[in-house]
């Protein structure tokens, strides 16, 4: 058959799944779009709407909220990032060492992954970080010490706990793979160059973990800025503003206050910066990548 | 100097004995090749000599100092491996660079010695590349390089020819004599092919389950092997072997005669026989021969001789070239 013809064919059955996809993309983005440019309550119901133009994303950003969610975003992101990859490269290579149990001991390491985020974050929040009947509190106490309240006195730092808890296993999982797949005549030739155990990690290790760790910082990013749940569960985002993320200010523009046309022009803006982080994070792992 | 003494060397993995114990002196400026079928220890021989595997028993010496618990860097050997084991980041200097890097030698000394071996080795092309982009037999000859410019007391070659094609493995044969001669280091070279262990060594060592068979020079081992295995391992094509009638007639258990230590006649001779295969090359005729009450027996021919599947031949053995064994093997003296 003349490869034209199958070509067009070939465009013909796939156009459904393709027509299909950018409806499921399309139809919410427009509404969105639609929706930040009404002044659009809940409590009055839709026929009470009318248009206002930007007023939505002026208010939005103009909201002292704004900024400070932004900010605890990446304050979230960034030091997840941070202790997920360093901590992962430390996990994985205990894990690639040749030990008794290894088996297990690897399934003990990435259960927390397969934990509910809900439910991760109430283990932490009532079994851990209870400033009364928690493990840290009983801890504190048996040595003489005041219990720190976590969530009252270090919110932020209580999240990133938690949420770098979640996301360890996956670092460690990537990097132990790419661990394996270092070839072992490398490292004896390492050897042979009479490379201390710094140096080979220095020159050797780290250099064929670049990809791996890139790979890392993509994926666990774009989670990371949608970091919901263990915020609702345990903080609410408060005190006051302290742990409100972007995902959390929307969701309070819109489930608390009702205001639905603020939540989508915030939503906007959370697609907007999610784009530039993306953009940014492609071009960096690109570079990694190519070579 | 290079002198490297190996004395009751035994390696078991768990309880299997790979070296069940083996005694061997290397002297300064040889070139020995270990050679032997998959699996006989060969490589595990060579990592121990390295310090790459810990020995269960037995001491090593170079030089006559004692090393059987240094580390590999502090023995003063470098080694080539079978995959090369470039470091895939760094570019061609810095990979046979690396190892001064390590031992602290001033830079301007490292570009010196790294000038040296590269115009030695002619990488001047592809220094400031990456292994990635090169060849197979250019990244053998960087993996030679960071070898040669640690000056070592001898080098370690483990298979470093069986990732290349056929034409590019008789070059690089022949580069790796030509450096020996040059050098005049010791060199241990590993591989299974007899080819290159007649071709390149002084001295051979065939290893068979971790025991050294023999040791002798390449026409040693070609003229008088010490028992079946030698002979028939060593030689293409392998040596005809008979046991039976034939053999008890001359007194042995078994009797071996070379594939080219025999006159083929179309018209009389001791054995007649059927050709079933006829290898044609060129130069010589192999001729694959069905003996009634003898056996099958491989022939060399003359490239001209014209013989073809089916032809009926005559073939006789010259005696002199006749290596008789006994029941256990080993050869008549």
């Amino acid at each position: 058959m003349a490869t034209s013809e199958t070509r067009l064919a070939g465009r013909i059955l796939a156009a459904p799944s393709i027509l299909l996809l950018l409806i499921w993309m399309i139809v919410p983005l427009a509404l969105t779009v639609y929706f930040s440019l009404l002044h659009y309550n809940l409590l009055d119901g839709y026929a009470q709407s009318s248009f206002t133009g930007v007023n939505n994303f002026y208010y939005f950003i103009k909201d002292p909220a704004f900024l400070t969610s932004i900010w605890n975003t990446f304050v979230l992101v960034g030091s997840v990032l941070v202790i997920t990859v360093l901590g992962g490269i430390g996990m994985g290579l205990l894990l690639d060492q040749d030990i008794w149990g290894q088996g297990p001991a690897r399934i003990m390491v990435i259960a927390p992954f397969f934990v509910m985020a809900t439910v991760s974050a109430l283990i932490w929040k009532n079994l851990f970080m209870n400033p009364i009947s928690g493990l840290f509190a009983w801890v504190s106490t048996s040595f003489g010490f005041t219990p720190i309240d976590w969530f009252t006195d270090y919110p932020m730092v209580a999240i990133i706990i938690i949420v770098a808890w979640q996301w360890l296993p996956f670092a460690a999982l990537i990097f132990m793979t790419a661990l394996q797949s270092l070839d072992g005549e490398q490292k004896d030739a390492a050897q042979m160059d009479g490379a201390p155990p710094i140096s080979y990690f220095a020159y050797i290790v780290l250099p064929h973990l670049a990809r791996p760790i890139t790979v890392v910082i993509l994926i666990e990013s774009i989670f990371l800025l949608g970091i919901f749940a263990e915020i609702f569960v345990t903080t609410g985002g408060g005190p006051g503003l302290a742990t409100t993320n972007l995902p959390f200010l929307v969701y309070r523009e819109a489930l608390l206050k009702y205001d639905v046309g603020g939540a989508a022009a915030g939503g906007l803006i959370a697609v907007v910066i999610a784009n530039i982080v993306s953009i940014f994070l492609t071009r960096l792992v690109g570079k990694n990548l190519e070579s | 100097m290079g002198k490297i003494v190996l004395k009751d060397i035994r390696k078991t993995f768990g309880d299997v004995v790979v070296i069940p114990g083996v005694n061997l002196t290397i002297e300064d400026g040889q070139f020995v090749v270990f050679v032997g079928p998959s699996g006989c220890g060969k490589s595990t021989l060579l990592r121990l000599i390295a310090g790459l595997e810990d020995q269960t028993g037995g001491h090593i010496a170079i030089d006559d100092i004692d090393v059987t618990d240094a580390p590999p860097a502090k023995r003063g050997l470098s080694m080539v491996f079978q995959s090369y084991a470039l470091y895939p980041h760094m570019s061609v200097r810095s990979n046979i660079a690396f190892g001064l890097k390590m031992a602290g030698m001033p830079k301007d000394e490292i570009a010196k010695k790294v000038d040296h071996a590269a115009k030695m080795l002619n990488l001047g092309d592809y220094i400031d590349r990456r292994p990635g982009q090169l060849s197979g037999g250019q990244r053998q000859r960087v993996a030679i390089g960071r070898a040669i410019v640690r000056e070592p007391k001898a080098f370690l070659f483990d298979e470093p020819l069986s990732n290349l094609d056929a034409a590019l493995r008789v070059q690089m044969r022949q580069e790796i004599t030509k450096l020996h001669q040059d050098l005049k280091t010791t060199m241990i070279y590993v591989t299974h092919d007899q080819v290159e262990a007649l071709t390149m060594a002084d001295k051979i060592v065939v290893l068979n389950r971790g025991n050294i068979e023999q040791v002798g020079s390449p026409l040693e081992l070609y003229e008088s092997p010490r028992n079946l295995f030698v002979a028939k391992f060593i030689g293409s094509p392998t040596m005809n072997t008979f046991s039976g009638p034939e053999a008890q007639r001359r007194g042995a258990a078994t009797i071996g005669i070379r594939p080219e230590h025999m006159i083929v006649s179309r018209t009389d001779g001791d054995w007649k026989g059927t050709v079933s295969i006829a290898e044609h090359l060129g130069s010589d005729t192999f001729l694959y021969l069905d003996v009634p009450g003898v056996g099958p027996i491989t022939v060399r021919a003359d490239g001209e001789a014209g013989f073809h599947a089916g032809d009926t031949v005559y073939v006789s053995p010259v005696s002199a070239r006749m290596h008789r064994f006994d029941e256990s093997g080993m050869a008549f003296k």
